[in-house]
């Protein structure tokens, strides 16, 4: 293999939120390859739980790679390969044991395109619990419904009309209905692709305000373009560039004082 | 450090630097005007001085703008991010010191002339001192120079012992002869005034090693003025 010159920036001491949080994800020596290209260069992180991770990076560093690991999204990719260990809550989910589907439940994900199932709202939200069994009758997936939605934000919005499709609703109620889809199954992580690349100011807003109250309860890892949006949202920031993750800390220490060169050329609009 | 990809963000970072450099030349020449014209008294130095103030402040209020709208405009981070905020720190300890300066030039007004030169000398002393400190720790801020921020931040304790000494002495001129009292009174302002001066260069100082290093700095601020603590306690020499 070729000589990795793959260290992450250390800070003299580890990020605080380290120390306030119980680590939820730890990777070590991760590596991710699309047939002979390395998309992901030794990566060893530790996430918080119940805290926002940001991923920040040019395009193409290999964040959404790097993200798409955590819930084995990559293997529907035949070319890619993952080498390392990724292990949340001490459980390594490379594991040949270990039920894919499962995972997915316990780690949801949320994409940068709101992508509802064309179906009703209520469906959207009740398909998981559905399929992983959780509810045994309907006044209990009504509930679950319910409560999916309002912890998302959309109750009072969508409530009288729980039977409409979820695709007629505006972009920004439908990347709350697929947060509300991913939270029905009682995740743990909420992985979340650029959310709100392709949503207007006050939609990105509400996504933002509710970013932040989840992560009362969940460990929240977030990929986003916008680094204002990283420093409003997140509490750990990882900043990429070409696979490596160069530098990883508290981001208000991140957006006030990084250290590493390329950090800093990047947050503050020097790459050229 | 390199170019931002919006040349633009380059050149408002720049008018901000340059807008600092203004007013510090200003403020140093202030300064300078002001303790001459107490160690000569020297009137009409004096109210050069008193109505040059405002153009410090006018730069000030200019630069205010600018900085509004840069931090609207490119949401400055990182490095950026306290090049903008320290600018503006400094542009207010740099007008505080010009009403400081101003309020020296004052003073010579209410000096008289056959003040006995031993009087004065403590607080021109003083003055040359603060001039210094100011100076340097403009000269820090335009080469970004840590160690002479640092420096500058370490002296503070020598301006605040002489502010001690003359403190005391002039004490000392009033309890023996109660006609001083006066003088000496505006004498200690002015000093009190050159000591504020030389805070504010410290504060300076603390801000261009922020700025370096996006921390601040670590130990304790010096401070050796007691005279908070003074009071009169030898009524036996009457
Ligand atoms: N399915 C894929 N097949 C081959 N290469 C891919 C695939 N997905 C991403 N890549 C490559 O991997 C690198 C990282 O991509 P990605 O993780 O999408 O970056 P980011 O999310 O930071 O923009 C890029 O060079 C990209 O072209
Ligand atoms: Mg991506």
């Amino acid at each position: 293999m070729d000589a990795l010159v793959t260290q992450t920036v250390q800070t003299p001491s580890p990020p605080r939120i380290l120390g306030e949080r119980p680590v939820k994800i730890t990777a070590r020596d991760v590596n991710i390859y699309y047939g002979d290209k390395h998309a992901i260069k030794n990566l060893s992180i530790d996430i918080p739980d119940r805290a926002v991770s940001a991923f920040i990076g040019p395009s193409g560093c290999g964040k959404s790679t790097f993200l798409r690991a955590i819930n084995r999204m990559n293997d529907t990719i035949p070319s890619c390969r993952v080498t390392g260990d990724i292990v949340v809550d001490g459980q390594d989910i490379y594991d040949r044991d270990l039920d894919v589907v499962q995972l997915r439940a316990r780690i949801g994900m949320v994409f940068q395109k709101p992508n509802p199932f064309p179906k009703s709202i209520y469906e959207n939200v009740a398909y998981g619990p559905k399929i992983h069994g959780l509810t045994t009758s309907r006044a209990e997936l009504d509930e679950v419904v319910e409560k999916s939605l309002r912890k998302a934000g959309l109750w009072e919005e969508v409530k009288d009309r729980l039977q409409a499709s979820g695709t007629g609703l505006s972009g920004g109620q439908q990347q709350r209905l697929c947060i509300a889809r991913a939270i029905a199954v009682n995740p743990e992580v909420i992985l979340m692709d650029e959310p709100c690349s392709a949503l207007d100011p006050i939609a990105t807003a509400k996504i933002e305000e509710l970013i932040d109250e989840l992560r009362q309860n969940y460990c929240i890892v977030i990929v986003t373009h916008s680094m204002q949006q990283a420093a409003r949202v997140s509490q750990l920031t990882a900043f990429f560039h070409l696979g490596i993750l160069v530098e990883v800390g508290d981001t208000d220490e991140v957006f006030t004082a990084p250290r590493d060169k390329r950090t800093q050329d990047y947050i503050t609009g020097r790459f050229g | 450090m390199s170019d931002h990809i919006v040349k633009a963000y380059d050149e408002d970072l720049e008018s901000i630097k340059t807008m600092i450099a203004q007013m510090g030349g200003l403020a140093e020449d202030q300064l300078a005007k002001a303790v001459d014209a107490l160690s000569k008294r020297d009137t009409d130095l004096a109210d050069q001085v008193i109505q040059s103030d405002e153009k410090i402040d006018a730069i000030e209020v200019s630069l205010e703008e600018k900085v509004i709208k840069t931090i609207a405009r490119r949401q400055p981070m990182a490095r950026d991010l306290r090049d903008i905020m320290v600018a503006i720190r400094i542009a207010s300890d740099l007008e505080r010191v010009g009403d400081l300066a101003k309020n020296l030039a004052k003073r010579a007004h209410a000096i008289p002339d056959t003040l006995p030169r031993r009087l004065s000398a403590g607080v021109v002393r003083m003055g040359r001192l603060a001039l210094e400190q100011l100076k340097n720790v403009l000269d820090a801020y335009a080469t970004r120079d840590d160690v002479k921020a640092v420096q500058v931040w370490r002296n503070d304790e020598e301006i605040d012992a002489l502010y001690n000494s003359i403190f005391r002495e002039l004490l000392t001129y009033m309890m023996e002869d109660p006609r001083m009292i006066g003088v000496c009174t505006h004498l200690l302002f002015a000093t009190k005034n050159l000591e504020r001066i030389g805070d504010h260069a410290t504060n300076i100082a603390e801000n261009i090693h922020y700025l370096v290093h996006g921390r601040p700095i670590g130990e304790e601020r010096p401070k050796k003025d007691t005279t908070s603590f003074t009071i009169f306690e030898s009524t036996n020499t009457q």
